[in-house]
């Protein structure tokens, strides 16, 4: 029945001057999603986007793949109509209503467009006049103006367009519109949710993983990828920097007191994040952090890890109970991958007591023992990162 | 350089195995059920493997069924024989170091109102004959043991064991688990007193997916799978030929030149375990006093200070590889009931590796395995969780 989309989005249309270049990325990441599921025609028109399927279109295919563009606020599948004649049209509208609508026990408002106006009746007299044919031919129906239960666009132009339902989209906006930063992934619950919601704002995401052979292995990395994989059917394409972190691991455990071993990694962890992020033009690093939630997330120590950046890092789960970024994480499909059992290198040398309230001062002490090598150790880790390019 | 040291999870396939099963696949691909040629040819396939296996064992073909593998012999053999004799009795014997595919089917049948009773082992892996003998009661319908274990390679007596079961009570069925043990030893079940005997085929050089089941004569036993009535009712759904003539071709050649294998696996397991053994705070884990109390291709030792998965991996990146445990269980990360029953140390269960051998293993493998070990163990002890 279906043989289009109406595409509404909501908050590009505050967005002034700059208005056209969100719609273009909106546009464009529309395109991005149906370009493995056929030939769509995507076209931008009058404040909203409008896309023509393929002959052989899957609908439910289509509307999912809609549902993960941000920036859509609404979708709409639209009924073509091959005439603008009016005898035949309303018969159209009338047997879409029938197919469409098996209980026609509801109130209904008719809406009409025209986009030639010499078209021989003004859009209150479509209104009017189509209202009247349907009321005649589905008795059971009721006219209610203010609070309908079910509105019927009626578009007329070179041919006519019928709509009437309308289904949610994710909200945000478009990916590509509001910068790139670089998520630091691990193989856990929330990177990936914070990535994700992130991307929601229409941030562009990069990504790093730190991986350490032989106590993280070839299946954590995969499992990984495969994260990644996952967040990029709602953020785009991820580059996946994927650093070797055995060696300055190890340095630290050598030189440093065990107890401080998770926050000086992962001070060491923000520092070449932020590396990587300043090449690739990130303007911001995005952690999955939540205060509190183990001993490296006290304000403590993520006052510890913020003092080594100069970017600013995001954590949207900040203020998230558990439970809450599991849900996302379920809704986005990303929870069965985060809880396989494969060890990341966060915990492979945790101590039973790690520090929860460390002092800068020690941790600054602790870090000096480190200066003979670890410089040419972070540049020999980001020298020799594997990029994944995922999508 | 590589070194596959991981033939107890499974095996390549011998050429002649990959071979038949091409000929099956697009030559003699008809359904056996069919009743025209096509279908007879591939019958074909299904009698001549029968024929091998069956005078390997010194069966009738007839006691043969076959099986998508060891797991389904091993359901086929617990839950089918349950079923069918729950009205003599609901007791079923088994011990504390089955693999899983036996473990989990007998947890299914208490849930359903059969009686289990474990039986100990010594610290050799050997079932202890006296607790076995108590357990038997007048109702005990079933027991069931592995002929070799698959983590430490600990063999069982299973002719003194079966002798002595059934002179307490001679309606007791014996199932063997002989995964690990068939393509390693002569398995007779008729000499032996075993009842029901699961195999599998891809442990040597077979294909994964294929495997079979013997069932002695007049054994009462209930299919576990209902459909079209292939092997006489037993096993519905039409025969995985191309599985079922690469088993039989696996364990023909398997078996040719067999005593020359088995003493080149054992020479090779003797110079591992010397080798290994002279390393600091390294234990072999059920291996017995002699080399022939345990099975040739097996291998389990412990490495003080060291987790096995860190380990695995070190080795890994050498081009080693073996398992943590069994490969089978490794995919949850609970600690391994084979180690613990036998009274491996609480700090080893989880720093033990397990080494097997198969007829392509070669001592350069085995040189180089040791060599990297020895490389790799101080390195990996200086860094250690707290």
């Amino acid at each position: 029945m279906y043989k289009a989309f109406l595409i509404k989005y909501a908050e590009i249309g505050i967005k002034g001057k700059n208005r056209y270049l969100f719609e273009n990325a909106l546009r464009d990441q529309i395109k991005n999603s149906l370009k493995n599921l056929g030939n769509y025609m995507v076209t931008k028109e009058q404040g909203r986007i409008y896309i023509e399927c393929p002959e052989d279109y899957d609908y439910e295919e289509t509307v999912e793949a809609l549902q993960r563009v941000f920036g859509i606020a609404q979708i709409c599948p639209v009924m073509i109509i091959d005439t603008i004649e009016w005898e035949p049209l309303t018969k159209a509208v009338g047997d879409y209503v029938e197919a469409r609508y098996e209980d026609r026990n509801f109130t209904f408002k008719m809406e009409a467009k025209r986009g030639d106006k010499n078209y021989p009746m003004t859009s209150p007299e479509i209104c009017i006049e189509m209202g009247a044919y349907l009321l005649k031919r589905f008795p059971e129906m009721k006219v209610d103006v203010h609070n309908p239960s079910v509105r019927i666009m009626v578009e007329v132009r070179n041919k006519s367009y019928v709509y009437s339902e309308v289904i949610p989209g994710p909200g945000g906006m478009p990916v590509g519109t509001n910068g790139k930063a670089m998520l630091l992934l691990s193989g856990g619950i929330d990177s990936p949710v914070a990535g994700y919601m992130i991307s929601k704002r229409g941030v562009t995401i990069d990504a790093v993983y730190f991986h350490a052979p032989p106590y993280t292995s070839e299946r954590a990395k995969q499992k990984v990828v495969d994260l990644a994989r996952l967040i990029s059917r709602y953020t785009g394409p991820i580059k996946l920097h994927i650093v070797n972190f055995t060696d300055i691991q190890l340095y630290i455990y050598d030189k440093c007191p065990h107890d401080e071993l998770t926050i000086i990694m992962r001070r060491y962890m923000m520092r070449i994040a932020e590396q990587i992020a300043e090449e690739s033009g990130c303007l911001g690093l995005i952690t999955g952090e939540s205060i509190g939630q183990v001993a490296s997330q006290t304000l403590h120590s993520l006052a510890a890890t913020n003092e080594v950046c100069n970017l600013p890092v995001y954590r949207p789960l900040i203020a998230f109970d558990k439970q809450d970024i599991v849900d996302i994480a379920e809704k986005i499909n990303t929870y069965e991958t985060s809880i396989l059992p494969f060890e990341d290198c966060c915990t492979i040398f945790v101590a039973k007591h790690p520090v929860t309230k460390p002092s800068l001062k020690v941790i600054h002490h602790s870090e000096k023992s480190l200066e003979e090598k670890i410089d040419e150790m972070v540049k020999t880790a980001l020298d020799s990162r594997e990029i994944v390019l995922v999508d | 350089m590589e070194a596959y040291l991981d033939n107890a999870a499974t095996t390549r396939a011998f050429d002649s195995v990959k071979d038949i099963m091409i000929e099956t696949l697009s030559m003699d691909y008809g359904n056996p059920s069919s009743k025209h040629l096509k279908g007879m040819e591939a019958e074909r396939y299904i009698r001549d493997a029968k024929d091998i296996i069956s005078k390997r064992l010194k069966v009738e073909p007839k006691e043969i069924i076959f099986t998508s593998g060891g797991t389904e012999s091993n359901n086929m053999a617990l839950i089918g024989t349950a079923l069918a004799n729950k009205r003599r009795g609901n007791h079923i014997i088994t011990t504390g170091i089955e693999h899983s595919s036996v473990h989990n089917p007998l947890i299914f049948l208490e849930e359903n109102g059969f009686q289990i009773t474990y039986v100990p082992v010594d610290s050799y892996g050997k079932v202890i004959t006296e607790e076995l003998l108590s357990a038997v009661k007048e109702d005990t319908i079933l027991v069931s043991i592995m002929y070799v274990n698959n983590e430490i390679g600990s063999v069982q007596n299973i002719s003194e064991i079966s002798k002595k079961v059934k002179a307490k009570n001679p309606n007791v069925i014996l199932h063997v688990d002989a995964i690990q043990a068939f393509g390693k030893y002569n398995i007779y079940p008729k000499r032996e007193g075993i009842d029901l005997l699961s195999v599998s085929g891809h442990k040597i050089h077979g294909p994964k997916g294929s495997g079979f089941l013997y069932i002695k004569d007049k054994i009462k036993i209930k299919p576990i799978l209902y459909g079209g009535g292939q092997e006489k009712g037993m096993r519905s759904g039409t025969e995985n030929v191309p599985a079922i003539a690469g088993l039989g071709q696996a364990v023909k050649e398997i078996y040719e030149n067999h005593e020359d294998k088995i003493k080149n696996l054992y020479h090779i397991k003797k110079s591992f375990i010397e080798e290994v053994s002279q390393i600091e705070g390294v234990t072999i884990n059920g291996a017995g006093d002699k080399l022939e109390d345990s099975a040739p291709h097996i291998v389990s030792a412990s490495f003080e200070g060291i987790r096995s998965e860190v380990l695995l991996h070190a080795l890994e990146e050498k081009g080693i590889y073996v398992s943590s445990g069994s490969a089978c269980s490794s995919n949850h990360p609970a600690l391994s009931g084979t180690l613990k029953a036998i009274g491996v140390r609480d700090d080893l269960l989880d720093a033990t590796i397990r080494f097997s051998f198969s007829v392509n293993t070669n001592m350069k493998e085995i040189g180089y395995t040791v060599d990297m070990l020895k490389e790799l163990l101080p390195v990996l002890r200086r860094f250690r969780r707290h």
